[in-house]
Protein backbone atom coordinates (compact mmCIF):
# COMPACT_ATOMS: atom_id res chain seq x y z
CA UNK A 1 0.00 0.00 0.00
CA UNK A 2 1.16 3.54 -0.59
CA UNK A 3 -0.03 7.06 0.12
CA UNK A 4 -0.57 10.03 -2.20
CA UNK A 5 -0.44 13.74 -1.44
CA UNK A 6 -4.16 13.93 -0.59
CA UNK A 7 -3.82 11.04 1.89
CA UNK A 8 -0.81 12.65 3.57
CA UNK A 9 -2.77 15.87 4.00
CA UNK A 10 -5.74 13.94 5.40
CA UNK A 11 -3.52 12.06 7.88
CA UNK A 12 -1.82 15.32 8.92
CA UNK A 13 -5.27 16.74 9.59
CA UNK A 14 -6.19 13.66 11.68
CA UNK A 15 -2.90 14.01 13.59
CA UNK A 16 -3.53 17.75 14.05
CA UNK A 17 -0.21 18.76 12.54
CA UNK A 18 -0.18 21.71 10.13
CA UNK A 19 1.91 20.84 7.06
CA UNK A 20 2.94 23.07 4.18
CA UNK A 21 2.62 21.91 0.58
CA UNK A 22 6.39 21.29 0.48
CA UNK A 23 6.41 19.30 3.70
CA UNK A 24 3.46 17.19 2.59
CA UNK A 25 5.16 16.46 -0.73
CA UNK A 26 8.37 15.41 1.04
CA UNK A 27 6.40 13.23 3.47
CA UNK A 28 4.77 11.30 0.61
CA UNK A 29 8.17 9.87 -0.33
CA UNK A 30 9.30 9.25 3.25
CA UNK A 31 6.09 7.57 4.33
CA UNK A 32 6.00 5.41 1.22
CA UNK A 33 9.59 4.37 1.93
CA UNK A 34 8.58 3.20 5.40
CA UNK A 35 5.36 1.56 4.18
CA UNK A 36 7.41 -0.25 1.54
CA UNK A 37 9.75 -1.49 4.24
CA UNK A 38 6.95 -2.82 6.46
CA UNK A 39 5.25 -4.41 3.45
CA UNK A 40 7.33 -7.58 3.98
CA UNK A 41 5.09 -8.46 6.93
CA UNK A 42 2.44 -9.54 4.43
CA UNK A 43 4.55 -12.63 3.61
CA UNK A 44 4.27 -13.95 7.20
CA UNK A 45 1.59 -16.56 7.79
CA UNK A 46 -0.36 -15.28 10.79
CA UNK A 47 -3.27 -17.69 10.39
CA UNK A 48 -4.57 -18.65 13.84
CA UNK A 49 -1.95 -16.53 15.67
CA UNK A 50 -3.22 -14.45 18.58
CA UNK A 51 -2.05 -10.82 18.60
CA UNK A 52 0.35 -10.07 21.42
CA UNK A 53 -1.40 -7.88 23.95
CA UNK A 54 0.84 -8.26 26.96
CA UNK A 55 4.54 -8.91 27.28
CA UNK A 56 4.30 -10.87 30.51
CA UNK A 57 1.33 -13.16 31.11
CA UNK A 58 -0.23 -11.60 34.19
CA UNK A 59 -3.60 -10.55 35.43
CA UNK A 60 -4.16 -6.86 35.00
CA UNK A 61 -3.76 -4.99 38.24
CA UNK A 62 -6.83 -3.20 39.46
CA UNK A 63 -6.76 -0.51 42.07
CA UNK A 64 -9.46 -0.03 44.66
CA UNK A 65 -12.25 2.25 43.52
CA UNK A 66 -11.50 4.89 46.11
CA UNK A 67 -10.13 8.42 46.07
CA UNK A 68 -6.44 8.10 46.88
CA UNK A 69 -5.05 11.34 45.49
CA UNK A 70 -6.26 14.81 44.64
CA UNK A 71 -6.61 18.45 45.69
CA UNK A 72 -3.73 19.33 43.39
CA UNK A 73 -5.35 21.85 41.09
CA UNK A 74 -2.42 24.26 41.48
CA UNK A 75 0.05 21.55 40.50
CA UNK A 76 -2.04 20.50 37.54
CA UNK A 77 -2.26 23.95 35.97
CA UNK A 78 1.27 24.96 36.99
CA UNK A 79 2.76 24.21 33.57
CA UNK A 80 -0.13 25.37 31.40
CA UNK A 81 0.52 28.17 28.89
CA UNK A 82 -2.65 30.06 29.80
CA UNK A 83 -4.85 29.68 32.91
CA UNK A 84 -7.29 31.58 35.03
CA UNK A 85 -8.26 30.52 38.57
CA UNK A 86 -7.32 26.87 38.00
CA UNK A 87 -8.98 26.67 34.59
CA UNK A 88 -7.12 26.00 31.36
CA UNK A 89 -7.83 28.78 28.89
CA UNK A 90 -8.35 27.89 25.22
CA UNK A 91 -9.66 29.80 22.20
CA UNK A 92 -13.45 30.03 22.06
CA UNK A 93 -14.94 26.68 20.96
CA UNK A 94 -18.68 27.45 21.16
CA UNK A 95 -20.21 30.30 19.19
CA UNK B 1 40.10 16.29 41.22
CA UNK B 2 40.02 14.59 37.84
CA UNK B 3 40.95 11.32 39.50
CA UNK B 4 37.69 11.21 41.41
CA UNK B 5 35.70 11.11 38.20
CA UNK B 6 37.58 8.04 37.03
CA UNK B 7 36.23 5.95 39.92
CA UNK B 8 33.55 3.38 39.17
CA UNK B 9 30.44 3.43 41.35
CA UNK B 10 31.72 0.41 43.28
CA UNK B 11 35.10 2.10 43.87
CA UNK B 12 33.53 5.42 44.89
CA UNK B 13 31.17 3.56 47.24
CA UNK B 14 34.15 2.00 49.05
CA UNK B 15 35.99 5.32 49.33
CA UNK B 16 32.88 7.13 50.56
CA UNK B 17 32.14 4.44 53.14
CA UNK B 18 35.78 4.51 54.27
CA UNK B 19 35.56 8.33 54.56
CA UNK B 20 38.55 8.68 52.20
CA UNK B 21 36.46 11.10 50.11
CA UNK B 22 33.26 13.03 50.70
CA UNK B 23 30.16 13.09 48.53
CA UNK B 24 30.58 16.85 48.13
CA UNK B 25 34.14 16.39 46.81
CA UNK B 26 32.97 13.74 44.38
CA UNK B 27 30.06 15.88 43.17
CA UNK B 28 32.28 18.95 42.78
CA UNK B 29 34.71 16.91 40.69
CA UNK B 30 31.90 15.92 38.33
CA UNK B 31 30.52 19.46 38.12
CA UNK B 32 34.01 20.69 37.20
CA UNK B 33 34.29 17.93 34.58
CA UNK B 34 30.91 18.89 33.09
CA UNK B 35 31.91 22.57 33.03
CA UNK B 36 35.04 21.68 31.10
CA UNK B 37 33.52 19.24 28.64
CA UNK B 38 29.86 19.91 28.02
CA UNK B 39 30.36 22.65 25.46
CA UNK B 40 32.20 20.13 23.29
CA UNK B 41 30.16 17.01 24.00
CA UNK B 42 26.66 18.49 24.61
CA UNK B 43 25.67 15.52 26.78
CA UNK B 44 23.83 17.64 29.38
CA UNK B 45 20.99 19.92 28.38
CA UNK B 46 20.43 21.09 31.98
CA UNK B 47 22.99 20.98 34.79
CA UNK B 48 21.74 21.28 38.38
CA UNK B 49 24.88 22.08 40.41
CA UNK B 50 23.09 23.66 43.39
CA UNK B 51 20.72 20.74 43.76
CA UNK B 52 23.62 18.32 43.34
CA UNK B 53 25.70 19.96 46.09
CA UNK B 54 22.70 20.08 48.40
CA UNK B 55 22.02 16.37 47.81
CA UNK B 56 25.72 15.53 48.26
CA UNK B 57 25.79 17.43 51.55
CA UNK B 58 22.81 15.44 52.78
CA UNK B 59 24.60 12.26 51.69
CA UNK B 60 27.68 13.19 53.70
CA UNK B 61 25.45 13.74 56.74
CA UNK B 62 23.85 10.32 56.29
CA UNK B 63 27.24 8.65 55.84
CA UNK B 64 28.47 10.35 59.02
CA UNK B 65 25.32 9.21 60.86
CA UNK B 66 25.87 5.64 59.69
CA UNK B 67 22.69 5.30 57.67
CA UNK B 68 23.99 5.49 54.10
CA UNK B 69 21.85 4.12 51.26
CA UNK B 70 23.00 1.75 48.52
CA UNK B 71 23.94 4.64 46.20
CA UNK B 72 24.82 7.19 48.86
CA UNK B 73 26.67 10.16 47.37
CA UNK B 74 26.94 8.71 43.85
CA UNK B 75 26.51 11.47 41.20
CA UNK B 76 24.26 10.42 38.33
CA UNK B 77 23.00 11.92 35.08
CA UNK B 78 19.30 11.53 34.27
CA UNK B 79 17.91 11.16 30.76
CA UNK B 80 15.54 14.03 29.94
CA UNK B 81 12.69 11.52 29.52
CA UNK B 82 12.39 11.00 33.30
CA UNK B 83 10.10 13.37 35.18
CA UNK B 84 12.17 15.19 37.81
CA UNK B 85 10.31 17.48 40.16
CA UNK B 86 10.89 21.15 39.46
CA UNK B 87 13.65 20.36 36.96
CA UNK B 88 13.75 20.60 33.15
CA UNK B 89 11.86 17.59 31.70
CA UNK B 90 11.20 17.96 27.99
CA UNK B 91 12.12 14.66 26.32
CA UNK B 92 14.42 17.03 24.37
CA UNK B 93 11.41 18.31 22.46
CA UNK B 94 10.40 21.90 21.82
CA UNK B 95 6.76 21.00 22.42
CA UNK B 96 7.44 20.55 26.15
CA UNK B 97 8.98 24.03 26.25
CA UNK B 98 9.52 25.12 29.85
CA UNK B 99 8.00 21.99 31.37
CA UNK B 100 9.10 21.21 34.93
CA UNK B 101 6.85 18.56 36.48
CA UNK B 102 5.36 18.73 39.95
CA UNK B 103 6.15 15.06 40.47
CA UNK B 104 9.11 12.68 40.41
CA UNK B 105 9.27 9.51 38.30
CA UNK B 106 9.34 6.26 40.30
CA UNK B 107 12.75 5.26 38.90
CA UNK B 108 14.46 8.52 39.85
CA UNK B 109 12.70 8.59 43.22
CA UNK B 110 14.09 5.09 43.89
CA UNK B 111 17.59 6.41 43.12
CA UNK B 112 17.23 9.44 45.43
CA UNK B 113 15.79 7.20 48.16
CA UNK B 114 19.03 5.21 47.95
CA UNK B 115 21.10 8.39 48.32
CA UNK B 116 22.13 9.12 44.72
CA UNK B 117 22.93 12.70 43.66
CA UNK B 118 21.46 14.30 40.52
CA UNK B 119 23.94 16.21 38.32
CA UNK B 120 21.42 17.22 35.65
CA UNK B 121 19.39 16.13 32.66
CA UNK B 122 20.90 14.37 29.68
CA UNK B 123 20.45 14.93 25.97
CA UNK B 124 18.53 12.39 23.88
CA UNK B 125 16.72 12.00 20.60
CA UNK B 126 13.41 13.89 20.68
CA UNK B 127 10.85 11.68 22.49
CA UNK B 128 13.47 8.88 22.28
CA UNK B 129 12.87 8.59 18.53
CA UNK B 130 16.22 8.13 16.87
CA UNK B 131 19.43 6.12 16.77
CA UNK B 132 21.99 8.94 16.62
CA UNK B 133 20.83 11.60 19.12
CA UNK B 134 20.56 13.98 16.15
CA UNK B 135 16.79 14.49 16.46
CA UNK B 136 17.18 16.34 19.80
CA UNK B 137 15.85 19.90 19.91
CA UNK B 138 19.08 20.71 21.77
CA UNK B 139 21.40 19.56 19.02
CA UNK B 140 23.55 16.51 18.48
CA UNK B 141 25.72 14.91 21.15
CA UNK B 142 29.32 14.19 20.20
CA UNK B 143 30.70 10.75 20.90
CA UNK B 144 33.75 10.97 23.23
CA UNK B 145 35.29 8.39 20.88
CA UNK B 146 36.97 9.38 17.62
CA UNK B 147 38.51 7.13 15.01
CA UNK B 148 42.29 6.76 15.24
CA UNK B 149 44.04 9.75 13.67
CA UNK B 150 40.74 11.49 12.88
CA UNK B 151 39.05 14.56 14.31
CA UNK B 152 35.71 13.81 12.69
CA UNK B 153 32.79 14.01 15.12
CA UNK B 154 30.86 10.77 15.56
CA UNK B 155 27.38 10.16 16.97
CA UNK B 156 27.10 8.46 20.38
CA UNK B 157 24.08 6.46 19.16
CA UNK B 158 20.57 7.01 20.39
CA UNK B 159 18.19 7.62 21.75
CA UNK B 160 20.12 7.61 25.06
CA UNK B 161 23.10 9.33 23.40
CA UNK B 162 23.60 11.89 26.17
CA UNK B 163 23.56 9.13 28.80
CA UNK B 164 26.13 7.01 26.96
CA UNK B 165 28.41 9.97 26.13
CA UNK B 166 28.30 11.31 29.70
CA UNK B 167 29.22 7.89 31.12
CA UNK B 168 32.01 7.33 28.57
CA UNK B 169 33.47 10.83 29.08
CA UNK B 170 33.28 10.49 32.89
CA UNK B 171 30.77 13.31 33.23
CA UNK B 172 28.71 11.21 35.67
CA UNK B 173 29.31 7.98 37.57
CA UNK B 174 26.36 6.34 35.83
CA UNK B 175 23.21 7.36 34.02
CA UNK B 176 19.57 6.44 33.61
CA UNK B 177 18.39 5.62 30.11
CA UNK B 178 15.41 4.08 28.35
CA UNK B 179 15.13 1.53 25.57
CA UNK B 180 12.19 1.14 23.19
CA UNK B 181 13.99 -0.50 20.25
CA UNK B 182 17.64 -0.42 21.28
CA UNK B 183 18.04 3.03 22.84
CA UNK B 184 20.15 1.78 25.76
CA UNK B 185 22.14 -0.99 24.06
CA UNK B 186 23.07 0.72 20.78
CA UNK B 187 24.55 3.88 22.41
CA UNK B 188 26.31 1.70 25.00
CA UNK B 189 27.89 -0.28 22.14
CA UNK B 190 28.92 2.95 20.34
CA UNK B 191 30.65 4.37 23.42
CA UNK B 192 32.31 1.34 25.01
CA UNK B 193 29.92 1.37 27.98
CA UNK B 194 27.60 -1.23 29.48
CA UNK B 195 23.83 -0.85 29.07
CA UNK B 196 21.04 -3.15 30.15
CA UNK B 197 17.41 -3.09 29.11
CA UNK B 198 15.67 -5.16 31.77
CA UNK B 199 12.59 -7.30 31.23
CA UNK B 200 9.47 -5.28 30.40
CA UNK B 201 7.76 -4.58 33.73
CA UNK B 202 10.94 -4.64 35.84
CA UNK B 203 11.32 -0.85 36.10
CA UNK B 204 8.27 1.32 36.60
CA UNK B 205 7.28 3.52 33.67
CA UNK B 206 5.44 5.92 35.97
CA UNK B 207 6.59 9.49 35.45
CA UNK B 208 8.62 8.64 32.35
CA UNK B 209 7.50 10.48 29.20
CA UNK B 210 5.76 7.80 27.11
CA UNK B 211 6.87 6.90 23.58
CA UNK B 212 5.59 3.35 22.86
CA UNK B 213 4.08 2.03 26.06
CA UNK B 214 4.27 -1.70 25.28
CA UNK B 215 7.99 -1.40 24.42
CA UNK B 216 9.43 1.35 26.66
CA UNK B 217 11.63 0.19 29.52
CA UNK B 218 14.11 2.05 31.72
CA UNK B 219 17.59 0.79 32.52
CA UNK B 220 21.07 2.04 33.36
CA UNK B 221 24.17 2.85 31.31
CA UNK B 222 27.35 2.33 33.33
CA UNK B 223 31.11 2.01 33.01
CA UNK B 224 31.20 -1.67 33.82
CA UNK B 225 28.92 -4.64 34.45
CA UNK B 226 29.08 -4.38 38.22
CA UNK B 227 28.02 -0.72 38.16
CA UNK B 228 25.13 -1.60 35.84
CA UNK B 229 24.00 -4.24 38.35
CA UNK B 230 24.26 -1.77 41.25
CA UNK B 231 22.20 0.84 39.37
CA UNK B 232 19.50 -1.57 38.18
CA UNK B 233 19.15 -2.81 41.74
CA UNK B 234 18.00 0.65 42.78
CA UNK B 235 16.02 1.55 39.65
CA UNK B 236 13.91 -1.63 39.61
CA UNK B 237 10.89 -1.96 41.86
CA UNK B 238 7.31 -3.13 42.08
CA UNK B 239 5.12 -0.06 41.58
CA UNK B 240 1.36 0.15 42.12
CA UNK B 241 1.34 3.29 39.94
CA UNK B 242 2.30 1.30 36.81
CA UNK B 243 -0.19 -1.47 35.98
CA UNK B 244 2.47 -3.22 33.86
CA UNK B 245 4.97 -3.30 36.75
CA UNK B 246 5.44 -6.97 37.60
CA UNK B 247 5.00 -8.23 41.16
CA UNK B 248 8.33 -9.95 41.58
CA UNK B 249 10.91 -9.10 44.25
CA UNK B 250 14.08 -7.41 42.94
CA UNK B 251 16.96 -9.87 43.36
CA UNK B 252 20.48 -8.95 44.45
CA UNK B 253 21.96 -8.33 40.99
CA UNK B 254 25.45 -7.50 42.22
CA UNK B 255 25.73 -10.94 43.84
CA UNK B 256 25.70 -12.52 40.37
CA UNK B 257 28.94 -10.74 39.39
CA UNK B 258 31.79 -13.23 39.43
CA UNK B 259 29.58 -16.32 39.40
CA UNK B 260 30.58 -19.18 37.12
CA UNK B 261 28.87 -19.78 33.80
CA UNK B 262 30.17 -23.34 33.61
CA UNK B 263 27.63 -25.65 32.02
CA UNK B 264 25.43 -22.78 30.83
CA UNK B 265 23.96 -23.16 27.37
CA UNK B 266 24.52 -20.14 25.10
CA UNK B 267 22.46 -19.96 21.92
CA UNK B 268 23.90 -18.49 18.70
CA UNK B 269 21.07 -17.45 16.36
CA UNK B 270 21.97 -17.91 12.71
CA UNK B 271 19.53 -15.17 11.64
CA UNK B 272 21.75 -12.50 13.20
CA UNK B 273 24.34 -13.04 10.48
CA UNK B 274 23.01 -10.38 8.13
CA UNK B 275 24.04 -9.49 4.61
CA UNK B 276 26.57 -6.69 4.38
CA UNK B 277 27.61 -6.99 8.02
CA UNK B 278 31.28 -5.96 8.39
CA UNK B 279 33.67 -8.86 8.89
CA UNK B 280 34.85 -7.25 12.10
CA UNK B 281 31.41 -7.72 13.64
CA UNK B 282 31.48 -11.40 12.73
CA UNK B 283 35.02 -11.69 14.18
CA UNK B 284 33.89 -10.00 17.41
CA UNK B 285 30.98 -12.42 17.66
CA UNK B 286 33.30 -15.40 17.20
CA UNK B 287 35.62 -13.95 19.85
CA UNK B 288 32.68 -13.67 22.25
CA UNK B 289 31.74 -17.29 21.57
CA UNK B 290 35.34 -18.36 22.28
CA UNK B 291 35.43 -16.43 25.59
CA UNK B 292 32.22 -18.02 26.81
CA UNK B 293 33.38 -21.47 25.69
CA UNK B 294 36.66 -20.96 27.57
CA UNK B 295 34.64 -20.12 30.69
CA UNK B 296 32.88 -23.47 30.45
CA UNK B 297 29.67 -22.58 28.64
CA UNK B 298 28.21 -24.86 26.03
CA UNK B 299 27.61 -23.18 22.65
CA UNK B 300 24.59 -24.27 20.62
CA UNK B 301 23.33 -23.06 17.26
CA UNK B 302 19.72 -21.92 17.39
CA UNK B 303 17.20 -20.50 14.98
CA UNK B 304 14.92 -17.51 15.52
CA UNK B 305 13.15 -17.60 12.16
CA UNK B 306 11.03 -14.44 12.54
CA UNK B 307 13.99 -12.16 13.34
CA UNK B 308 13.85 -10.28 10.02
CA UNK B 309 10.24 -9.27 10.67
CA UNK B 310 10.96 -7.63 14.03
CA UNK B 311 12.07 -4.28 12.62
CA UNK B 312 9.16 -3.86 10.17
CA UNK B 313 6.69 -4.91 12.89
CA UNK B 314 8.34 -2.43 15.25
CA UNK B 315 7.85 0.38 12.71
CA UNK B 316 4.12 -0.24 12.90
CA UNK B 317 3.69 -0.88 16.63
CA UNK B 318 5.98 1.89 17.91
CA UNK B 319 4.61 4.73 15.71
CA UNK B 320 1.02 3.58 16.37
CA UNK B 321 1.52 3.77 20.12
CA UNK B 322 3.49 7.02 19.77
CA UNK B 323 0.75 8.72 17.75
CA UNK B 324 -1.65 7.90 20.57
CA UNK B 325 0.72 8.87 23.40
CA UNK B 326 1.76 12.14 21.76
CA UNK B 327 -1.83 13.24 21.16
CA UNK B 328 -1.67 14.84 24.60
CA UNK B 329 0.63 17.63 23.39
CA UNK B 330 -2.00 20.12 22.32
CA UNK B 331 -0.82 23.44 23.72
CA UNK B 332 -3.44 23.40 26.47
CA UNK B 333 -2.07 21.73 29.60
CA UNK B 334 1.68 22.15 29.34
CA UNK B 335 4.51 23.19 27.10
CA UNK B 336 4.43 25.19 23.90
CA UNK B 337 1.38 26.98 22.56
CA UNK B 338 1.20 28.72 19.20
CA UNK B 339 -1.96 30.80 18.88
CA UNK B 340 -4.36 30.17 16.01
CA UNK B 341 -7.62 31.52 14.63
CA UNK B 342 -9.57 28.79 16.45
CA UNK B 343 -8.82 25.82 18.69
CA UNK B 344 -8.06 23.35 15.87
CA UNK B 345 -5.77 25.89 14.23
CA UNK B 346 -4.02 26.32 17.58
CA UNK B 347 -3.53 22.55 17.93
CA UNK B 348 -2.19 22.22 14.40
CA UNK B 349 0.17 25.19 14.63
CA UNK B 350 1.41 24.18 18.08
CA UNK B 351 2.17 20.62 16.99
CA UNK B 352 3.73 21.79 13.72
CA UNK B 353 6.11 24.11 15.59
CA UNK B 354 6.72 21.85 18.58
CA UNK B 355 7.57 18.50 17.02
CA UNK B 356 10.68 17.83 14.96
CA UNK B 357 10.71 16.06 11.60
CA UNK B 358 11.32 12.51 12.83
CA UNK B 359 8.61 12.77 15.49
CA UNK B 360 6.13 14.15 12.93
CA UNK B 361 7.02 11.35 10.55
CA UNK B 362 6.30 8.71 13.20
CA UNK B 363 3.07 10.33 14.34
CA UNK B 364 1.94 10.39 10.70
CA UNK B 365 2.82 6.71 10.17
CA UNK B 366 1.07 5.79 13.42
CA UNK B 367 -2.02 7.80 12.58
CA UNK B 368 -2.14 6.22 9.13
CA UNK B 369 -1.80 2.59 10.29
CA UNK B 370 -4.46 3.11 12.96
CA UNK B 371 -6.87 4.94 10.66
CA UNK B 372 -10.17 3.40 9.58
CA UNK B 373 -9.73 0.45 7.26
CA UNK B 374 -6.01 -0.11 7.89
CA UNK B 375 -5.99 -1.33 11.49
CA UNK B 376 -6.22 -5.06 10.61
CA UNK B 377 -3.76 -4.90 7.75
CA UNK B 378 -1.09 -3.12 9.76
CA UNK B 379 -1.40 -2.94 13.54
CA UNK B 380 -3.20 -6.23 14.15
CA UNK B 381 -0.89 -8.10 11.78
CA UNK B 382 2.18 -6.57 13.44
CA UNK B 383 0.93 -7.65 16.88
CA UNK B 384 0.48 -11.19 15.55
CA UNK B 385 4.00 -11.17 14.13
CA UNK B 386 5.12 -10.03 17.57
CA UNK B 387 3.60 -13.20 19.05
CA UNK B 388 5.66 -15.23 16.56
CA UNK B 389 8.88 -13.38 17.44
CA UNK B 390 8.27 -14.03 21.12
CA UNK B 391 7.50 -17.69 20.38
CA UNK B 392 10.87 -18.09 18.60
CA UNK B 393 12.64 -17.10 21.81
CA UNK B 394 10.38 -19.25 23.98
CA UNK B 395 11.16 -22.31 21.87
CA UNK B 396 14.91 -21.67 22.19
CA UNK B 397 14.68 -21.24 25.96
CA UNK B 398 12.41 -24.28 26.22
CA UNK B 399 15.09 -26.32 24.44
CA UNK B 400 17.48 -25.51 27.29
CA UNK B 401 19.21 -22.32 26.15
CA UNK B 402 20.06 -20.05 29.12
CA UNK B 403 21.09 -16.94 27.18
CA UNK B 404 21.64 -15.84 23.59
CA UNK B 405 24.78 -14.11 22.29
CA UNK B 406 24.62 -11.71 19.32
CA UNK B 407 26.44 -8.59 18.13
CA UNK B 408 24.85 -5.43 19.61
CA UNK B 409 24.94 -3.33 16.44
CA UNK B 410 25.71 -3.92 12.76
CA UNK B 411 28.52 -1.29 12.80
CA UNK B 412 30.58 0.98 15.03
CA UNK B 413 29.65 4.67 15.55
CA UNK B 414 29.04 6.67 12.37
CA UNK B 415 29.59 10.34 11.59
CA UNK B 416 27.37 13.22 12.65
CA UNK B 417 25.18 14.41 9.74
CA UNK B 418 25.94 11.30 7.70
CA UNK B 419 24.36 12.09 4.32
CA UNK B 420 23.70 8.51 3.41
CA UNK B 421 21.67 7.98 6.59
CA UNK B 422 19.93 11.35 6.51
CA UNK B 423 18.52 10.73 3.04
CA UNK B 424 16.76 7.49 3.95
CA UNK B 425 14.97 7.03 7.32
CA UNK B 426 14.86 3.24 6.85
CA UNK B 427 18.69 3.08 6.75
CA UNK B 428 18.86 4.75 10.15
CA UNK B 429 16.22 2.34 11.46
CA UNK B 430 18.45 -0.63 10.49
CA UNK B 431 20.78 0.30 13.35
CA UNK B 432 18.34 -1.40 15.70
CA UNK B 433 18.21 -4.66 13.75
CA UNK B 434 19.85 -6.74 16.53
CA UNK B 435 18.26 -5.00 19.50
CA UNK B 436 14.64 -4.48 18.49
CA UNK B 437 13.64 -8.19 18.68
CA UNK B 438 14.29 -8.04 22.42
CA UNK B 439 11.81 -5.17 22.92
CA UNK B 440 9.22 -6.87 20.76
CA UNK B 441 9.45 -9.98 22.96
CA UNK B 442 9.79 -8.01 26.23
CA UNK B 443 13.01 -9.81 27.17
CA UNK B 444 16.07 -8.48 29.02
CA UNK B 445 19.15 -7.63 26.95
CA UNK B 446 22.59 -6.28 27.87
CA UNK B 447 25.24 -4.67 25.68
CA UNK B 448 28.82 -5.12 26.84
CA UNK B 449 31.99 -3.90 25.07
CA UNK B 450 33.82 -6.68 23.25
CA UNK B 451 36.64 -4.88 21.48
CA UNK B 452 37.50 -2.17 18.97
CA UNK B 453 37.37 -2.15 15.17
CA UNK B 454 40.19 -1.21 12.78
CA UNK B 455 39.35 2.46 13.34
CA UNK B 456 39.84 2.02 17.08
CA UNK B 457 36.11 2.44 17.79
CA UNK B 458 34.31 0.29 20.36
CA UNK B 459 32.08 -2.61 19.37
CA UNK B 460 29.54 -4.29 21.63
CA UNK B 461 28.17 -7.76 22.16
CA UNK B 462 24.60 -8.37 23.24
CA UNK B 463 23.28 -11.06 25.56
CA UNK B 464 19.56 -11.82 25.60
CA UNK B 465 18.00 -13.61 28.59
CA UNK B 466 14.80 -15.23 29.78
CA UNK B 467 12.17 -12.96 31.34
CA UNK B 468 13.33 -11.66 34.74
CA UNK B 469 16.67 -13.46 34.54
CA UNK B 470 18.81 -10.33 34.49
CA UNK B 471 21.19 -12.11 36.89
CA UNK B 472 22.16 -14.55 34.14
CA UNK B 473 22.97 -11.60 31.89
CA UNK B 474 25.10 -9.88 34.52
CA UNK B 475 27.21 -12.93 35.28
CA UNK B 476 27.68 -13.79 31.59
CA UNK B 477 28.44 -10.19 30.59
CA UNK B 478 30.97 -10.04 33.41
CA UNK B 479 32.78 -13.04 31.90
CA UNK B 480 33.00 -11.17 28.57
CA UNK B 481 34.17 -8.01 30.34
CA UNK B 482 36.88 -9.92 32.19
CA UNK B 483 38.17 -11.28 28.88
CA UNK B 484 37.74 -8.14 26.76
CA UNK B 485 38.81 -5.54 29.30
CA UNK B 486 37.36 -2.06 29.65
CA UNK B 487 37.46 0.71 27.07
CA UNK B 488 38.01 4.41 27.74
CA UNK B 489 38.20 7.10 25.04
CA UNK B 490 41.26 9.32 24.68
CA UNK B 491 40.35 12.81 25.83
CA UNK B 492 40.18 15.37 22.99
CA UNK B 493 37.70 17.80 24.49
Amino acid sequence: MSVDLATVKRVARLARIAVSEDEATRMVGEINGILGFVEQLSEVNVEGVEPMTSVTPMEMKKRLDVVSDGSKADDIVANAPNTDRNFFLVPKVVE
Amino acid sequence: MTELTSLTIAEARTKLAGKEITAVELTDAYIAAIDGANEAINAYIAVTPDKAREMAKASDARIAAGNAGALEGIPLGIKDLFGTEGVHTQACSHILDGFAPRYESTVTQNLWNDGAVMLGKLNMDEFAMGSSNETSYYGAVKNPWRAKGSNLDLVPGGSSGGSAAAVAAHLCAGATATDTGGSIRQPAAFTGTVGIKPTYGRCSRWGVVAFASSLDQAGPIARDVRDAAILLQSMASVDAKDTTSVDLPVPNYEASIGQSIKGMKIGIPREYRVEGMPEEIEALWQQGIAWLKDAGAEIVDITLPHTKYALPAYYIVAPAEASSNLARYDGVRYGLRVDGKDIVDMYEKTRAAGFGQEVKRRIMIGTYVLSAGYYDAYYLRAQKVRTLIKRDFELAFHAGVDAILTPATPSSAFGIADEDLASDPVKMYLNDIFTVTVNMAGLPGIAVPGGVDHKGLPLGLQLIGKPFEEETLFKTAHVIEQAAGRFTPTKWW
